[in-house]
Formats: C-alpha cells, structure tokens, sequence
C-alpha cells in the first residue's frame, strides 16, 4: 500500500506539461488520434488527484486538446475546481480552459456564481480581471442577471485595469440582460468622460455596439461625442465614435450639417488612412441623410469621390478594396458622381484580386444606365468566358442577371438582346445557378407579352440541342434552363413556328436522364403541345397527321411512365390514358381539338411572393383566437374527442369571414386601376403597334443569317447578343436624328413664337425608347393588401431586446439585483418574503418635506424640458461654445432624475434600497422615494397591523405579504444645509487601501444664483486629515471640481486619511463658494461637521459559513454584546438594514438567529451574531480590536433604536 | 465586435482559435478548415479583407487576415469594426507577441499558446478591442508573469522548468 503510494507520487512526478504533450504529439505523427487518447487517459488520472497544482496542469494540457478539435465538456466540473484555486496561476488556467469551452448549455456553469463574485472582488487586481476576460465569454443570462451589479461596482473601481474591464463586459450583459442596461447607463456614460484613455475607449466602444443596434435611443449623446471627437487624439476612439455618428446621422439630419465641417477637416489633415476612410464613410452617410437641399452638398461629394479615387488608385490592394466599397455607398444615393468614374472601375474588373473584382461587379450593379447596359454586359460577358474559377463566374452571371433585372428591367431597352444573353449563359458548363437563369427565362416570357414569340424559338432551339441534356449529371447544373424552355414552349406553343418538331425533341429517350422535376414539366407541357398541334391539325382538316401525333405520343409517353420521379411517373400515366382515349375518339372521326385545349385555357399570371403574406385578415376574425378552447388537464382522456366536436362547428359558422358583396369588389377592383393609370411606373397593358424593329417582317430570322467564321464554336441556330448592341446603336442613332428633326422644328416654331428655349439637348436615359413596347405584368396582390414593409424584421434578433429609451427617467423597479443571501431555511427568494413594515419615524417635519419636495418636483420639470430643448439647441447654428455645457455630468445625471414617481413602482423599492450603487447625483432622487414611501406606507398601515412572527411556517400568509416592501434606505446623511446650499454625504472604505476612506459629497445649489469657486476646507485633527494635492499646506482647502447652476446637484469626492480607526471622530469644516445672480455675486460659507463612524470603516465582504467557523474558534477575538428592545419590526428587514447602514453581510441565518461578517479597511474581523425575540433583538459581536467593536455595537444600538 | 480569431500556419495547423460565440468543436475544426481554405489560396500581394465567413453566420462579417513567414493571423468581424483599424491590431498583436517571447517563430505559438491567450486576452476582451496600446499590454503581462512567478516560488507546480 505504501508503495503503492510512493509509486504514484512518482508517476506525478513525470506528468506531462503541455510542452510535453506538444512534443508528444508532434514525435506522433502515424498515430496523433491514439497517443492523444492515451494522454487524455492520463489526464482523467491527474483530475483525480487532490493536488490542484496537478489538476491545473491536465485543465492546461485539455485546453490545448480543446483546440485541436477535442470535446472537453466532460471536465467541465474540473475546470471549475481550477477556477477556485487561490493562486492566479491555476486560476487563469481555468478560466481559459472555462473561457474556450463552456457556453450557455454547460450544465455546471451556475455553479461558477460565487466564485466568480468572490474573484470579481478579489483584492489583487489581476483575479478580478481574469474573471472578467473568462466571463466575457461564456457569460448566460442567468449569471448576467446575479453578477450585473458587482460588474457595475467594479466600473467605478478606482484601478483603470479593472474599470475597463468592467465597461467592456457590461455589453454582454447587457446582451444577455436587456434589464440591466437602464440602470447601467448613467455611470456607464459617465466613464465616456474617464480620464483614462482606455477606460473612455471601452466606454466608447460599448455605445457604440449599442447604438449601431437602436440608434435612435443614444441620438442624445451626440453633444458628448462630438464634443469627444474634436478634442480625442485616439485614432481608435475616433474611428469608433465616427462610425457611431454615421449610424446616427440618418436619425437626425442637422447632426450631419453639424458633422460635415470638422470631418472635412479631418480628411484634409489626417494622415491615418484608416481615419481618413471611416470619415469619409461618415460624410457620405451624412449626405445620404441629407435631403438635397444643401448648395455646397456637391463640394462635400466631389471631395470623398475625389479621395476615394486616390484610394483605388493606390498600390495597397486594401485600400483598392475599401475605396471600391466606399464607393458602392455613394453610388446609392449620387449615381452621377460614380458613373464619372466608370473607367477606373472597369479597370478594377481586370484585378487580379478576386475581392477586389467583386467589390467592381458591385459598383457596376448600379452604374448602369439604359444607355451603357449592353455595352458593360458586354464586357462581362468576356470576363465571363476567362474566368478560371467556378465560383468568380458563377458571381459574374448573377451579377449579369443582376444588373439586368434590377427594378424591373428598368435600364433593358432591348428585351431579344437580354434573352439571347440568358440563352448564351446557357453554354456555362458547371454552374450552380441554373434555376437563376431558368427563372429570368420565365419571368420575363410570362411579363413580357412582346417578347414571347421571339423566346419561345429560342426556347425551342433549347430544347433542341443536345448538350444540355447531356449536362443533366450535375445536380441543379445547367439543365434547369430546361425547365424553363419546356414550359415556355407548352404554354406559348401557339407562338411555335414547327411545334411538331419540338414536341418530337421534348419526347426523345434522352430526356429522360434529366431530373425528376424538369421531367414532370416535360410531360405536362407536352400535352399542352399536343393540344396545340392537334387544333393546327384540326383546323386544317389532316385527320391523318394529328392521328399520327396522338401515336406519337402513345409510343414515347410509356418511357415517363418508367420514371423513377413519383411526380413524372404519376403524371405520365395519367396524360396516357387521356391520349389514348383521345385516340379511340380519332378512330371515329370525332373532333377533340377543343376539348383537350380546354384543359389550358385561361392565363396564368404572377404573382407577387409577398402576395400570401399580404392577405389582410378579414374584419371579424381573430387569428389567435382559440378554434378549439384548450382542453383543461381535469378532463378525462375518452371526453376530448367529443369536446372537440363540440366545440368546432359554432365556431366555424361565427368565424366565416363576411363575405364582401360583388359591388364593393368591383369598386375596389376601379380604385386599383386607377391607381395604376396614375403610377407612372406601371406600364399599362395596350399594345400598340409601332416600332419598327418588331413590324419589320423576319425579325426572328435575322441571326440565323449570320455566318461568322471567326466566332469561336457556338450553338447553331442561338443568336448572338453583340449583334444586338450593334443594331442598338443604330437604331439610337436613327431615334436620336429623329428627334433632332422635330426638336428643329419645334424651336424654328418657337423661334417664330418669340420664346426663348435655352436648354442644351443631351442625351438622357429618358430619350432612349425601348424597342420593344413592353408591357410587364405586375405581379398579382391579394385585394385590399395591406401596404407594409415590415416583412423584413427578424422577431428573433438578439439585439431588438436592447432597443430601450434611455432618456426615460429610471423607475424603481429597474434597479439591478443584489446579491442576496440566502438564508438556511428557505432557499427561494428571502428578499421577497415576509416582509413586515414599520416606518422609519420622519427626521423632518412633514410639511417641510412636502414643500420642499413640490420645489425639487419643479426643478425637475424644468430640467426635462430643458432636456428636450437640449439636443434641439445643440443641433442649431450656433457655436457649440455658446451652448450651456450640456455636457457636464451634473447636468446630465439630474436630468435622468424623474419627474414623478409611479405609486405602484414602490412595492421593488425595498429591494433595491439595499443596494448603495447608485448614482450620487441620484441621491436627491432616493431621499424622496423614502419619503414618498414612508407616507404611502402610512396610509396602508391600518391593514398591516398584525405582523407576522419570524419562522411561523405560514406560506400562505408570507405569500399574501410579498408585496409589502423593505423600507427603503439611503445612505447619504444630511452635512449642513442652508438657503444657498444642501449638503449631504457618505463615507466608503476600501480594502485596498488601509488608511484612507472616500467622502462622497452631494451638493445640491437650492437658491437661485450661480454658485462657482467652491472650496472645501477642513480642520485636520491628528488621527484624521484631508487629502489635499501635493504642495499645498494644511490650511488650504480642497477646490471642488465644478460649478452648479441653480437648482442643479453634483457630487464631490474627498479622500480622507485615517491613523486609527477604531473610535469614531467629527472634524469640523467649511464650504466656501461664490453665489453670483442678477444683482451681483457674495461670498458665502457653510459650516459642517463630518462625523467618521466606525462603521464607516467598515466594507463589505462576503464570508463563507467554514471560514467564518474558524475565525470564531480561533480564539483571538473580544467579544461584547448590546441588546435594544422594543423592535417590532421583522427580522428580514433588520438584517437588511444591518446590512446596508453597517456594511455587513449575512453569512448565515437559521430561523431568527443569523451570523454576520464584516471586515474593516485595516483587517479587524468584525462577526456577529444577531437574536431576535419577542420584541428585542440582542447582538453579540466578536472583534479583533475591543474598541472597534464596542463602538460599532453602540452604533448599532442607535440604528436598531430607531426600528 | 470581433466574432473569432484564428491562429494558423501554412498548412492549416491550428495554433490559436478563439470563439467569441460559442460553436461546437466539430464546427470549430471546420470553421479553421474553410478558413484556411480561403486565405491559403490567395496570392500574397493582394487585398487583406475577405467576405463570407460562411460558417461564421451574418452577411456583414468579413474575414481580415495577414500572413506573416509560416502563420496566418486571422480575425472574424462584423460591420462595426474598422477594416483597416483590424489590420493594425493584428500587427500591434504580433509586434507584442514579438515582445513578450522576444523574436517570436512558430514554435513559441505551438509550445505556448497558453501565453498567447493570455496575450491576447489583454488586448481583445469578448470580442470587443481592450486595448490597442503596446506598452500597456505588455506592462500587464509582465505584471501578471511576475505575479505568478512569485507563486511558482511558494507552491512549486510540476516541472514548470521544464
């Protein structure tokens, strides 16, 4: 057994490191999957062991496994344990490992909670940043919603490492937290003004991610960047915020007016392309924001083209690429400009570079016009025949298709050059977009009434040529042109020249290698071929050739019949049968032309694919409206079906939609013609006929002509498109004499009138007249469509949960969950539960409160509406200097105050009391909650007079009581008060530092002046001194950063150093500021006393029940007690306000006993254990120093007096 | 926000991946194959930006990479990053990494690659830039080597000499 464990230790000792197992894999090369498997056996061993140096080094080794492709989910719990361990060492080993593979399906993940909590408030800054870097990746809402209030501490965290940390991560949290982010926002704007670089980038950075998502919720922080923009020198905080105005530009088109002159300026002077680019972004979303109202709109253009042509031209292929891209922007809205450009963009087409190719295709897409269409096509059409690769071709061809059906074949003038286009991309072997090109075909032989004679020769020569059906092995390859050609030849056979010869095509064995699909087109549209012929046959009275069509058909339909397709096969069999019918109704000489046409009568026409969607639901009938009522779980399983029964048949006589009267269709039917006849992009179905290029006799005939040697082979009997461009032109040429001859005339006319016309002709797009009158159907809508474009919302976006109004002021029921303890006899929500209220007695009198109250409420109103008027003010002509500093965070904070406070909102007040994060300016805010819910609560009191006691087990009742709120609590205390000024204060220790406590300041200017030059000064005791800034002596006192306008509030924070901190101590002290109003400016001063509790050295600091075991038992604690009676209020509540006013935490709790912890910021312990009974509560109290500890309980004493 | 970024050389041997959305590790592993895929074939002087990371959902994500002797640096971002402003991060990336293992080569990257991350976790934080700022970056590392360096000296792990 020994020896065995002397073994084992030994075998520890060759553990592989991961260098190891690099190696070792590496030395593995024939067998890496085995020698792995053997080492993640090894590993599971090392994760066995008690030694976590060892269990470390195996997460450390899974980690680099995880990256090899390797499932390490299974050591999920591990990973966790390494997590946990003290040294940062392990600890970043597990929170990598954590941070590569868990994610929000990982089972143990909830059990990382606390962990991470304890690390989020680790001492040593590089555990807390470790949690935060691991946390940023695996974060689910669920810790999102326990840890966001620790996270949102943490970004006041006075270490800058930590701070941006903290403001980065809020995103994910908020991501997966929608909640948070209006109570997080005010301090996560503040931080935009951090004086540390990073932190204001991380701060940056999270708005914008927001603000790219719902911009219209952050339009009133753009005072603040732009004020950041011209003054930050960080290229990558001005990218961020630049990228962020142009988000917000479209939303607010002054805001671009405002924007465009400092990003001018900035393209002209910076030299950081990546700056220069993202500026010239900005500007052109800017002037797509713009209307065209602006005269120097065109400057600003020519300047970003201009720029983004030295751009294109540079060597760097990136900035080639981004100049291209740029540019497709500009092209959007100022065509014209671009189009300038043509040549270099072609020139682009020619790149080596694929992206940058495909970057060119795209400016194309919206640089044609009527005029130039065939001629870039033409182009194309060349790269498309050098392309090497598939997939660069396959792009050329949808663009190709692209151009050229946009908006409705606006800019194809000439609709037998774009179907000999499609019919030359047929000779594309290897393609994947077949259907593309099969679904033009369609689309425009059904729209184009005009063009269908000339597409189905063409589609008959498909049809004809073998080499498409030879394609047909390649899945959805080019034979799905087929697809098309058959069914344009079926369905507009009358147009056929020898339909005979083409239903003999369509009926060759063959075929029959093609996919099911066109199969089954095949045979539906041979009868419709059949059908023709047979008419033609009848007509001209060959009862002899239309009996030899029919056996024609009765010999090849049988090989469809052998179709492997069920839809071919199916079909085939039947249409058999029919024609073979047919053909016993021949032998005896009975006409049936007719009646086998019949089974195709009629037209079909397209229809819109927002059609079904459109439908509206009729009046009367509510879609999420039960058909049947949900069966409820007490009815028996035998009785639903006659339930159901029963149920439906009223249901469906009510909900038949009431049937609109023919008369109102057929009004409704004239209301949609007439809109038609008055849209000008409705081209109207009259067909009349001119043009003499469809009039001249033949026309169809014109490429068979052609006999051109030097073409390379092409499919005999396709016509050719560049002839096209050629009679194009000509005929340009001819319209354009034309009109000139008449324009001659009408000026000689207007000559003679005495009118004076002095507009040069040019050609335009709207000059060049198709040749062909086409008339594109529309496609078809449902009657009284609902017009609404908001089909394109996904309801499932992530990001939509985040669209919130930030400006709205914050409700109490938004506050951020706090950590609480859990207490040993009820694991669900304790905060929630009996919850009894007595009322704080009111430190001042009510009718004070009120009025003043009723002031503060009109300050506030005031301030939200100047709010309004703020963006407003900003956004107008005037120099941004004139403008009252909106930007000051005074300001901003009180605006976020609320005006006025729903009653119902109070019942969350309690909880959130607890917490003390909030904003200091927000102070004023709680103060009056508490007020406010104090009187509320007064009035409820009657109801509540009998609480109920502690540990009854009643949940009923406790259920009944849940809305019974904790009192609210503030922890700022009144200073000195007097007409100019308020001030209130509270004092926080921090652990990281031993002799120093923070003064939190609120000053509130109460009177109607201005107040400016505050200074703060300070009696220095000798225990106790004021910081001052280096150089200055003890009796000169701290200036205060900032002045206050009247009615408005700040908060100031001073720190304090203190020698020991084991008795409480006043100091006296002074406000000295400037009050300045119409009638002049006075000196004035305030005289306070600071008071410095022992419990205000005191912090916070979560305990685990071992750990606190321990520390009783060790033996090196004093011990005192105090005991306050006649307390009536409930032991929830207590421990709550123990909590909050004593900065201590609940370690543990056992029906009306708990333990607490709490740590001063110089190491004493501090534990307590608190008792209550019948109507008194006793307190005994542990400590490491005596003193600290009679004089923490004294204090208690007085809070718990109070209850 | 920066949705992955992938370290690998020239024949696709992975040596960083890191997810800022969570994939399976098969989708993973196929994510690092088509990616290699497409960078691999692309000549050497042209453009850095690539479209369609089609395993890396979302139309506006663009496939930014650099090549530098044996290794392919490639970052995964969508529309809110600056093209070129990525660009520069990968170098200041490589420059630290350059730094912290002084000349850095492939090898470091293999033997490694947990310091990489720890690397790289100071400058991409969730897939949002922490910091851009060389110095800063290597202070922290450093601080946090030394940091563990004196709790190697306390609790001495397994052969870490090694």
């Amino acid at each position: 057994m020994a020896l065995k464990m002397v073994k084992g230790s030994i075998d520890r000792m060759f553990d592989k490191n991961l260098q190891d197992l690099v190696r070792g894999i590496r030395n593995h090369k024939e067998d890496e999957a085995k020698y792995i498997s053997q080492c993640i056996d090894e590993i599971k061993q090392e994760l066995k062991q008690d030694n976590i140096a060892v269990k470390a080094n195996a997460v450390c080794k899974l980690t680099y496994l995880q990256m090899l492709g390797y499932d390490i989910s299974w050591a999920a719990f591990n990973i966790i344990e390494v997590m946990s361990a003290s040294k940062f060492t392990f600890k970043r080993i597990g929170y990598l490992a954590a941070s590569q593979c868990f994610h929000e399906g990982t089972d143990v993940i909830m059990l990382t909670t606390n962990q991470i909590r304890k690390d989020l408030s680790s001492p040593s800054q590089y555990d807390t940043g470790v949690a935060l870097t691991g946390l940023s990746c695996f974060v689910t809402p669920d810790l999102a919603r326990d840890l966001a209030n620790d996270i949102m501490t943490l970004m006041s965290h006075t270490k800058p490492y930590i701070r941006k940390k903290a403001v980065l991560i809020m995103y994910k949290v908020f991501l997966k937290y929608p909640e948070s982010l209006r109570p997080a926002f005010p301090r996560l704007k503040e931080k935009l003004e951090d004086p540390d670089p990073g932190v204001q980038s991380a701060a940056v950075n999270v708005i914008c991610e927001l603000a790219r998502r719902n911009p219209k919720n952050y339009l009133s922080l753009a005072p603040l960047f732009f004020k950041l923009m011209t003054s930050s020198t960080n290229n990558w905080v001005l990218i961020k915020i630049i990228k962020l105005f142009g988000a917000l530009t479209p939303l607010e088109p002054r805001l671009g007016k405002k924007l465009i002159e400092p990003l001018t300026n900035l393209i002209h002077s910076t030299s950081a392309m990546s700056l220069l680019y993202e500026c010239v972004n900005t500007v052109i979303a800017v002037l797509i924001s713009l209307s065209s109202g602006m005269p120097n709109h065109s400057a600003s253009i020519q300047l970003c083209v201009q720029k983004l042509r030295i751009l294109i031209e540079d060597s760097d292929q990136n900035l080639k690429y981004l100049g291209l891209l740029a540019m497709s922007k500009i092209l959007r809205t100022h065509p014209k400009s671009v189009q300038a450009h043509k040549d270099l963009v072609l020139q682009c087409l020619d790149d080596k570079d694929e992206s940058i190719r495909l970057r060119a295709l795209d400016l194309l897409y919206g640089m044609v016009s009527k005029k130039n269409l065939m001629e870039i096509v033409k182009k194309l059409m060349t790269h498309v025949d050098k392309a090497e690769g598939t997939t660069y071709r396959d792009e050329l061809l949808t663009k190709i298709i692209d151009i050229c059906s946009q908006s409705n074949y606006q800019h194809i003038t000439n609709f037998e050059w774009y179907i000999s286009i499609l019919v030359e991309l047929t000779r594309l072997e290897g393609t994947r977009h077949g259907h593309l090109i099969a679904a033009q075909m369609l689309d425009v032989a059904i729209r184009v009434k005009a063009i269908r004679r000339f597409a189905v020769s063409q589609m008959s020569t498909l049809l004809d040529s073998a080499h498409l059906v030879a394609s047909s092995t390649q899945r959805s390859g080019i034979c799905e042109v087929l697809y098309a050609a058959a069914w344009i030849c079926g369905e507009f056979s009358e147009h056929l020249q020898e339909p005979q010869q083409t239903l003999e095509a369509m009926l060759r064995p063959k075929v029959t290698t093609l996919p099911g699909h066109i199969q089954a087109v095949y045979v539906q549209n041979v009868v419709k071929l059949y059908a023709a012929i047979l008419q033609q046959k009848e007509q001209a009275a060959d009862a002899q050739a239309a009996q030899e069509v029919t056996q024609l058909l009765v010999e090849r339909l049988p090989q469809f019949v052998q179709s492997a397709d069920l839809e071919a096969q199916e079909r085939a069999s039947c249409i058999l049968q029919l024609v073979k019918h047919v053909q016993k109704l021949q032998a005896r000489d009975v006409p049936v032309a007719e009646e086998v046409s019949a089974l195709f009568a009629g037209e079909l026409n397209p229809v819109a694919p927002k059609a079904q969607k459109k439908v509206p639901v009729p009046e009367g009938l509510d879609l999420d409206a039960w058909i049947n009522e949900p069966l409820s779980d007490s009815e028996s399983e035998d009785e639903k079906p006659k339930a159901i029964f029963h149920d439906e048949e009223p249901r469906h006589a009510k909900q038949r939609p009431p049937e609109a009267d023919e008369q109102e269709l057929a009004r409704r039917r004239e209301a949609r013609k007439q809109e038609q006849a008055n849209n000008p992009f409705y081209i109207k179905s009259s067909p009349s006929p001119q043009k003499r290029y469809q009039d001249a006799p033949g026309v169809d005939h014109i490429p068979v002509v052609q006999i051109d040697l030097s073409v390379p082979l092409k499919v005999p009997g396709m016509p050719m498109s560049d002839q096209y461009v050629k009679l194009e032109e000509e005929r340009r040429h001819q319209q354009r004499l034309e009109k000139d001859k008449r324009k001659r005339k009408k000026r000689e006319r207007e000559r003679r009138g005495a009118r004076r016309h002095t507009s040069l002709h040019t050609e335009s797009d709207e000059d060049i007249t198709p040749a062909q009158r086409v008339d594109i159907v529309t496609e078809e809508m449902p009657e009284n469509a609902l017009p609404s474009d908001e089909d394109d919302k996904d309801p499932n976006d992530p990001y939509r949960a985040l669209d919130i109004d930030l400006d709205k002021p914050l409700a109490d029921s938004e506050k951020l969950p706090v950590q609480k303890h859990r207490d040993a006899e009820t694991s669900k929500s304790p905060e929630r539960q009996d919850v009894t209220v007595v009322e704080k007695k009111s430190k001042k009198p009510k009718k004070k409160e009120k009025k003043q109250k009723e002031k503060e409420r009109e300050k506030k109103k005031k301030k939200e509406a100047e709010k309004g008027v703020d963006l407003d003010f900003w956004l107008s002509t005037t120099p941004p200097a004139a403008t009252p500093a909106p930007e000051e965070p005074g300001v901003n904070a009180a605006v976020t105050a609320p005006k006025e406070e729903p009653r119902g909102e109070e019942q969350d007040a309690g909880k959130d009391a607890e917490q003390d994060l909030e904003k200091p300016s927000e102070q004023k805010k709680k103060k009056h909650k508490k007020d406010k819910g104090e009187r509320s609560k007064d009035k409820k009191r009657p109801k509540k007079r009998a609480p109920p006691r502690e540990g009854d087990a009643e949940p009923v009742q406790n259920g009944a009581l849940r809305e019974e709120p904790l009192p609210p609590m503030s922890s700022y205390s009144l200073l000195a008060e007097n007409s100019y000024i308020k001030m209130t204060y509270d004092v926080q220790g921090s652990l990281q530092k031993d002799s120093q406590v923070t003064v939190s300041m609120v000053l509130e200017n109460q009177s109607s002046s201005f107040l400016k030059n505050m200074e703060l000064n300070v009696l220095d005791s000798l225990n106790a001194r004021l910081a001052r800034p280096e150089g200055s002596s003890v009796h000169d006192g701290v200036p205060v950063p900032f002045q206050l306008p009247p009615g408005i509030s700040n908060e100031a924070q001073f720190v304090f150093t203190i020698q020991s901190i084991v008795t409480a101590q006043k100091l006296k002290g002074t406000l000295s500021f400037i009050a300045k109003n119409d009638e002049g400016s006075t000196h004035e001063k305030l005289d306070f006393k600071l008071h410095f509790t022992c419990t205000s050295y005191l912090v916070t600091t979560p305990c685990y029940s071992d750990a606190f075991a321990k520390l009783l038992e060790s033996g090196d604690l004093s011990m005192s007690s105090v005991k306050v009676d006649g307390i009536s209020m409930s032991f929830q509540n207590l421990l709550a306000k123990i909590c909050f006013h004593h900065h201590f935490s609940v370690v543990e709790r056992v029906d009306s006993c708990a333990s607490m912890y709490s740590r001063s910021i110089q190491g004493h312990h501090v534990c307590l254990l608190v008792k209550k009974g019948e109507k008194s509560v006793s307190v005994d109290g542990k400590c490491s120093d005596s003193t600290l500890l009679s004089n923490v309980l004294e204090e208690m004493k007085e809070t718990l007096g109070k209850c | 926000m920066i949705k992955a970024i992938l370290i690998f050389n020239n024949h696709g041997k992975p040596r960083l991946s890191k997810f800022y959305q969570p994939y399976s590790e098969d989708t993973q592993q196929q994510i690092i194959r088509e990616t290699f895929h497409l960078v691999s074939k692309r000549d050497e002087n042209v453009c850095n930006f690539l479209e369609g990371g089609l395993l890396i959902g979302g139309s506006d994500n663009k496939l930014i990479y650099r090549h530098y002797a044996t290794l392919y640096f490639v970052f995964c971002v969508d529309s809110s990053e600056s093209e070129l402003g990525i660009l520069d991060l990968i170098q200041v990336f490589v420059e630290t990494l350059d730094k912290c293992f002084e000349n850095v080569c492939e090898l470091d990257l293999i033997f490694h690659v947990d310091k990489v991350h720890n690397i790289l976790a100071e400058m991409v934080m969730g897939g949002m830039v922490l910091e851009t700022n060389m110095n800063e970056i290597v202070t922290q590392i450093e601080a946090q080597n030394k940091l563990e360096k004196s709790e190697t000296f306390i609790f001495q792990s397994p052969r870490q000499d090694r």
